[in-house]
């Protein structure tokens, strides 16, 4: 089970309290867990990453044990304790004016 | 809605009855803000008024309109320079709202505009700047987008398509944004056919064939602020206004000039007559008759608020160059706020009512076409888009 923590706009947009607990099948990665997060919240396409590229957009940031993985190929493995479920994988709104 | 409704005519929306039968009527007015939406309801009378909101809290709603085939149908452009775009839709007059699709995906190949420096720049979306639902059919609805496109969605706007038609007009590549970007910001439908489309900073564009071939429609424009002050396109338009009754008809707030054509954009001549200043954003047309037009001088493009610090809607009776002040009940002092493109609208009860938000978040309303005004709203956030839907 992988635990993902939303920003708050996005948690209102696909109308969650707290974490969202995903299964994400065979190797763990930024990729996999985004598809899972928007095949369970399809609200959710094209608020993270664009919709054809995949690219993430600019005010998004990905953090994880302490770590941004913002700049991380989304084929990447997430680390072991994200993919074991024991930390959560944070998607967050990058500070910014507004 | 919980009344039963009884559909008597397209324009200005449905009469309602209530469940004995007899006439309703009221205004539902929906305000688009930097940090929500809100809809403002009240019955024909239109002086108590139930505010709901913020809708979409902390998120820019460009627009919000309802469908003139079903006023329960009303979209809403929501969008964020952290998450995007999001389309909300609500089949119950903004009681609940559901995301629908957010993928406006230029057809094809999109190539590349001019950039502010001159350069050429490649076509990104940024956001939908206004919704325009069909009026026949409440699954049909247009966008206008930034980067100037037009997209049609046929299924409620769970899918959207662009009409590349437009984008795709042999000026495209030198279309150039102008400050806030280059935007689709008016949308008329005349007819099955005949699509009217302004960008900023390109100019007015026509359709007569739905939306598959476009033609600029800018001749008469007069612009000191481009090489060729009478070029073909190039012109920062800012809002077209068009009356039913009239469709060859057209009113035009440009960046400078108010503006007037006969022949369906063909041409244009200038009817900014004695407005103290004809730099503006909104222009709106009475809704029962079809010359009196409404405007809200603004004192030039670099000051942003009412000349005086008074804030004041301009009337022509005439169809423009003869223009009256209407200032009772708006601030006739120390009022430097703006009112946008896209953020006056008009009701069509017998007495019209005019509507208007401004940027210190104001929402004003007239009851009698103007004469009077009153607050119905004072702090909202800054207003970016009112429209309203004639329940009656």
């Amino acid at each position: 089970m992988i635990r993902v923590i939303l920003p708050a706009h996005l948690r209102t947009l696909a109308r969650v309290d707290g974490e969202v607990h995903l299964d994400v099948a065979g190797q763990v990665t930024q990729g996999s867990v985004l598809d899972a997060l928007e095949a369970r919240y399809p609200m959710l396409r094209g608020t993270i990453r664009d919709h054809r590229s995949g690219r993430r957009r600019a005010f998004v940031r990905f953090f994880a044990c302490q770590q941004d993985l913002s700049h991380e190929p989304p084929e990447a493995p997430l680390p072991e304790p994200v993919a074991s479920g024991a930390e959560p994988y944070l998607i967050v709104g990058a500070m910014a004016g507004g | 809605m919980s009344l039963r409704t009884c559909r008597r005519q397209n324009r200005g929306g449905i009469e309602l009855f209530s469940g004995k039968g007899l006439p309703m009527s009221g205004v539902r007015v929906l305000v688009g803000t930097r940090k929500g939406a809100f809809v403002l309801s009240a019955d024909g009378g239109r002086e108590k008024w139930d505010i709901s909101g913020p809708h979409f809290a902390g998120w820019e709603i460009y627009h919000v309109k309802g469908s003139p085939a079903d006023p329960d149908r009303l979209y809403a452009s929501q969008t964020s320079g952290w998450f995007g775009q999001v389309i909300q839709r609500s089949d119950d007059g903004g009681g609940t709202w559901a995301p629908v699709g957010n993928e406006f995906s230029y057809d094809g190949t999109p190539g590349t505009h001019q950039w502010y420096d001159g350069t050429p720049h490649p076509w990104e979306f940024a956001r939908v700047w206004h919704l325009e639902p069909a009026p026949d059919d409440p699954d049909t609805v247009y966008a206008g987008v930034e980067d100037a496109g037009l997209f049609r969605s046929a299924d409620g706007g769970q899918h959207w398509q662009e009409l590349p038609g437009l984008r795709g007009h042999s000026s495209g590549p030198s279309w150039q944004p102008g400050a806030g970007g280059m935007c689709l910001h008016t949308i008329i439908l005349d007819g099955p056919d005949r699509i009217y489309a302004a960008i900023s900073a390109a100019g007015a564009f026509r359709s007569d064939d739905a939306g598959q071939t476009w033609r600029p429609v800018n001749h008469g424009l007069h612009s000191e602020g481009i090489p060729d002050p009478a070029a073909e396109v190039g012109h920062c338009v800012h809002r077209i206004a068009m009356h039913p009754s009239r469709p060859s008809v057209l009113y035009m707030q440009k960046h400078w000039d108010v503006m007037r054509s006969d022949d369906a954009g063909e041409s244009w001549r200038e009817v900014s007559g004695d407005l103290p200043t004809d730099f503006g954003f909104p222009i709106d047309v009475h809704a029962h008759e079809p010359e009196t037009v409404y405007v809200v001088p603004i004192t030039s493009d670099s000051h942003h608020f009412p000349p005086e610090g008074k804030l004041r809607v301009y009337r022509s009776r005439t169809g423009g160059e003869e223009w009256e002040p209407l200032t009772k009940g708006l601030p006739q002092e120390h009022c430097y706020v703006n009112v946008l493109r896209d953020a006056m609208a008009v009701d069509s009860l017998d007495d019209c009512g005019i509507y208007f938000g401004t940027t210190g978040g104001q929402v004003y309303a007239s009851a009698d076409a103007g004469d009077t005004w009153e607050p119905i709203v004072r702090d909202l956030p800054a207003v970016l888009s009112v429209e309203v839907q004639t329940l009656s």
